[in-house]
C-alpha cells in the first residue's frame, strides 16, 4: 500500500515520521519495541519491504543502535527509533556514532520519566538529548517539530543535515507528538539512494582505494583533540547555519513564552487567549534545540519584560533559555512533570499570573 | 661460471596482512591467529570487499593490521555492528575478532541472537581464559580453580559461577551455518585452524548464515607463565573442558580433515 501523496491525508506523528525515512531515502531501520513510539516499526516493518530496504527488530536498543552504527559505516541512509528509557539504552552506541563522525537519525518519542516513568508526554529528555547523553565531548543536533507535518518535513530533512555534518541528527518527539493525528501532505518528490551523494569515508569495501577504518579510539591524547575539535567546528558551523525557530504574536509583546513541540503548541493556544483579552503576550518557539537559538533569545529578552519558559519538564529548557538571557530580563518557569500535559487554560492562569506582578 | 638457481618465494607475508609490527605480548597466539583470517582472505580474494569488525579487548587495534576495510566497535556489539553493514551490503564479506570478555560476557545477547537470526557473517572467536587487555580479571571462560585477579584464590563456582561453552551454547540454535573449536598450540592444529576458518568464510560466501570458529588461545602474560608452557597448559586443562571439535556444518561444507 502505497501513501497517497499530494493531497490532504490524515496521519498519525509517528507514521509520518516513518514514511519520512522512507521518502528521505532511508532504507535501513533498526529498533526495538516500546511505547509510545511503536507505530515507527509497525509502519516499517510493513513498508521498507515494499522499497527493499532493511528492517531488523534487534535484540535491545543497544543491539539496535550499533546496527545502526554498521549500516551507517557502511554508507547507508540509516535510523532508529525509541522511547526514553530505550535512549538511554541508546548512549553509549550515539557517544561512538558521534565520535566515528558517522550521519544516522535517531527519534525519540518522549515518556514519562525517571526510570520505567510512563507512556504519557514528557519533555523530560531535553538534557540527554541537547548535552550530549552518553560520554565524551560530543552533541547530536536536535530538532523539534510541533505537529505532524513539521515531524514529516523535519524527519526528511533531519537525514541531509546528518549527511552534511557527518553527525547523529535526532528528532525530539513525545507522546503527544507521536499519537495525534493530523492532516498531512506528503509531498510527490522522494528522495532515491542512488542519487545520494557518494560517502569516500564509508567501509564498503577496499576496491581501488586505501582501505577505510571506521574508529573512534586514539590512543595519543593530542590526536584525539585533534578529532574533538574538528568535531566541535561542524556544531560551530551548525550554530551558524540549522538554528531554527519560529515566533507568534511577538509584535510588542511584553511577556515572551518559550517552548517547544507540544508545549509550544499548547501555549500558542494560550497566548492567543491572552491577546485576546488584550495581554500583551507571545511565543518564541525554537525547532532546532541544538544549535539552540541563544543569540534569538538574547535579542527577545531585550525587547521583553519578562519570559516564561513552559516545558514537560522541570527547568531544564529554562536552563538554556537563562544561558542566553544572561540576566537581560527575567526567566520564570511554568513546567509540569510525570506525563502531566497542561491545558492552554492553565498556561493563560500563568501569563495572566505574571502580568499581574507587574 | 656460475651455476644457474631457480628462486621461488615459499613463504611470506599474506597480502591481506598490514606490513607493520603487532603490538601483541610474546607468545600470544593472536597472531597466528590473524595470519591465518589473512591467508583465507588471500584464498578467496576477499579483501577488496572485506569489512572486519574489531572488538575491544587485546584485539582493539585489529583495524591496523589487516588491509581490508575495518571498523572499530563498542565493546561487545561487533555483532550487531556486522549485522548492520551486512544488511545493508549483502555483497561485502563481513567478518568480526572477538575475545571471551568481548563475546561471550558482555555481548552474550548480540553473539546469541546474530546466531539465531543467521546474520550471515563470520567471528572468529578467541578464547584464552582470560581478561587479557585490563590486567588479567576473570574471564566468563575462566576455569573453575584458575586464578586471575579478580578470582585471586582460583575460580570457585559457587561464588564466580561457571565457565560458558559458547559453541555449545549456540549449537541448540537454528541460525548457524559453520561452528567450530580449534586451536593453534601446535602446527598440525594450526593447519585444523586455518581449514575451520576457511570453511566459516566459506558459509558465508555461499550464503549459508551465521559462522563462528572458537580458537583457544594461550595468554602467557596474564596466566604468568612461559610461551612455551602456556601452550602445554591449553592443552592439558583448556582442552579437556573445551573440547576441540566442529558443532555443527552446514550443507555443502565438508567435514574437517
Amino acid at each position: 500500500m502505497m501513501v497517497a501523496r499530494g493531497e490532504r491525508i490524515l496521519m498519525r506523528g509517528n507514521e509520518a515520521i516513518a514514511q519520512a525515512a522512507l521518502d528521505a531515502g532511508c532504507r535501513a531501520y533498526f529498533g526495538y519495541p516500546i511505547t509510545p513510539q511503536n507505530q515507527i516499526p509497525d509502519y516499517l516493518a510493513a513498508h521498507m519491504p515494499e522499497v527493499g530496504g532493511v528492517f531488523v527488530q534487534a535484540e535491545s536498543e543497544v543491539g539496535a543502535i550499533n546496527m545502526v552504527y554498521g549500516a551507517a559505516a557502511a554508507g547507508a541512509r540509516t535510523m532508529t527509533t525509541s522511547s526514553s528509557p530505550g535512549i538511554s539504552l541508546k548512549q553509549e552506541g550515539i557517544s561512538y556514532i558521534a565520535e566515528s563522525e558517522l550521519p544516522c537519525v535517531i527519534v525519540n518519542i518522549m515518556r514519562g520519566g525517571s526510570g520505567l516513568g510512563n507512556i504519557a508526554p514528557a519533555q523530560a529528555d531535553y538534557f540527554q538529548a541537547v548535552k550530549g547523553g552518553g560520554h565524551g565531548d560530543y552533541r547530536t543536533l536536535v530538532l523539534a517539530g510541533w505537529s505532524v507535518q513539521e515531524l514529516y518535513d523535519l524527519t526528511r530533512e533531519a537525514f541531509d543535515i546528518a549527511d552534511r555534518y557527518r553527525s547523529p541528527v535526532m528528532i525530539l518527539g513525545d507522546a503527544l507528538m507521536g499519537q495525534m493525528m493530523e492532516p498531512v501532505v506528503i509531498p510527490q518528490e522522494v528522495v532515491e539512494p542512488e542519487d545520494l551523494p557518494a560517502k569516500p569515508w564509508a567501509t564498503d569495501g577496499a576496491k581501488g582505494r586505501p582501505r577505510n577504518i571506521i574508529n573512534s579510539l586514539y590512543i595519543e591524547a593530542p590526536d584525539l583533540e585533534e578529532v574533538n575539535l574538528r568535531i566541535q567546528g561542524r556544531y560551530d558551523e551548525a550554530a551558524a547555519s540549522e538554528v531554527r525557530y519560529t515566533t507568534e504574536h511577538l509584535a510588542g509583546a511584553k511577556i515572551a513564552l518559550v517552548g517547544y513541540g507540544t508545549t509550544a503548541r499548547i501555549s500558542v493556544a494560550a497566548v492567543e487567549q491572552g491577546r485576546a483579552a488584550g495581554l500583551p503576550v507571545g511565543l518564541f518557539r525554537p525547532i532546532s534545540l541544538f544549535p539552540f537559538p541563544s543569540g534569538q533569545i538574547a535579542d527577545l529578552a531585550e525587547q521583553v519584560e519578562a519570559i516564561l519558559v513552559v516545558e514537560l519538564s522541570l527547568g531544564q529548557l529554562a536552563e538554556d533559555v537563562r544561558l542566553a538571557v544572561e540576566g537581560r530580563c527575567p526567566v520564570h518557569l511554568y513546567g509540569r512533570t510525570g506525563g502531566i500535559v497542561p491545558t492552554p487554560a492553565q498556561v493563560l492562569g500563568e501569563i495572566e499570573r505574571l502580568a499581574a506582578e507587574k | 661460471m656460475k651455476a644457474e638457481t631457480e628462486t621461488s618465494v615459499v613463504f611470506e607475508r599474506p597480502r591481506t596482512l598490514e606490513p607493520v609490527r603487532m603490538h601483541y605480548c610474546p607468545g600470544c597466539t593472536h597472531g597466528i591467529v590473524h595470519r591465518l583470517v589473512a591467508e583465507v582472505m588471500d584464498e578467496f580474494g576477499l579483501a577488496e570487499r572485506a569489512v572486519g569488525i574489531a572488538s575491544v579487548g587485546c584485539a582493539v587495534f585489529a583495524y591496523n593490521y589487516f588491509t581490508c576495510d575495518m571498523i572499530e566497535a563498542s565493546h561487545g556489539r561487533a555483532a550487531a555492528v556486522a549485522t548492520g553493514v551486512k544488511r545493508v551490503r549483502p555483497d561485502l564479506f563481513v567478518f568480526t575478532y572477538q575475545g571471551d570478555g568481548d563475546l561471550a560476557s558482555i555481548g552474550i545477547a548480540e553473539t546469541i541472537h546474530a546466531a539465531a537470526r543467521g546474520e550471515n557473517i563470520s567471528i572468529i572467536f578467541i578464547n584464552n581464559a582470560v581478561y587479557g587487555m585490563t590486567g588479567g580479571q576473570m574471564a566468563p571462560t575462566t576455569l573453575p580453580g584458575m586464578k586471575t585477579t579478580t578470582t585471586p584464590h582460583g575460580r570457585d563456582p559457587k561464588v564466580a559461577g561457571n565457565p560458558i561453552r559458547v559453541c555449545e551454547l549456540l549449537s541448540s540454535l537454528e541460525g548457524p551455518a559453520y561452528l567450530a573449536r580449534v586451536t593453534v598450540t601446535n602446527p598440525r592444529l594450526v593447519r585444523e585452524a586455518k581449514r575451520a576458518v576457511r570453511k566459516a568464510f566459506e558459509a558465508q560466501l555461499k550464503g549459508l548464515g551465521f559462522s563462528l570458529v572458537e580458537v583457544l588461545s594461550t595468554c602467557p602474560t596474564r596466566w604468568g607463565m612461559p610461551p612455551q608452557e602456556a601452550l602445554s597448559w591449553l592443552d592439558d586443562n583448556m582442552v579437556p573442558y573445551y573440547p576441540l571439535k566442529e558443532f555443527v556444518v552446514g550443507e555443502g561444507l565438508s567435514e574437517l580433515k
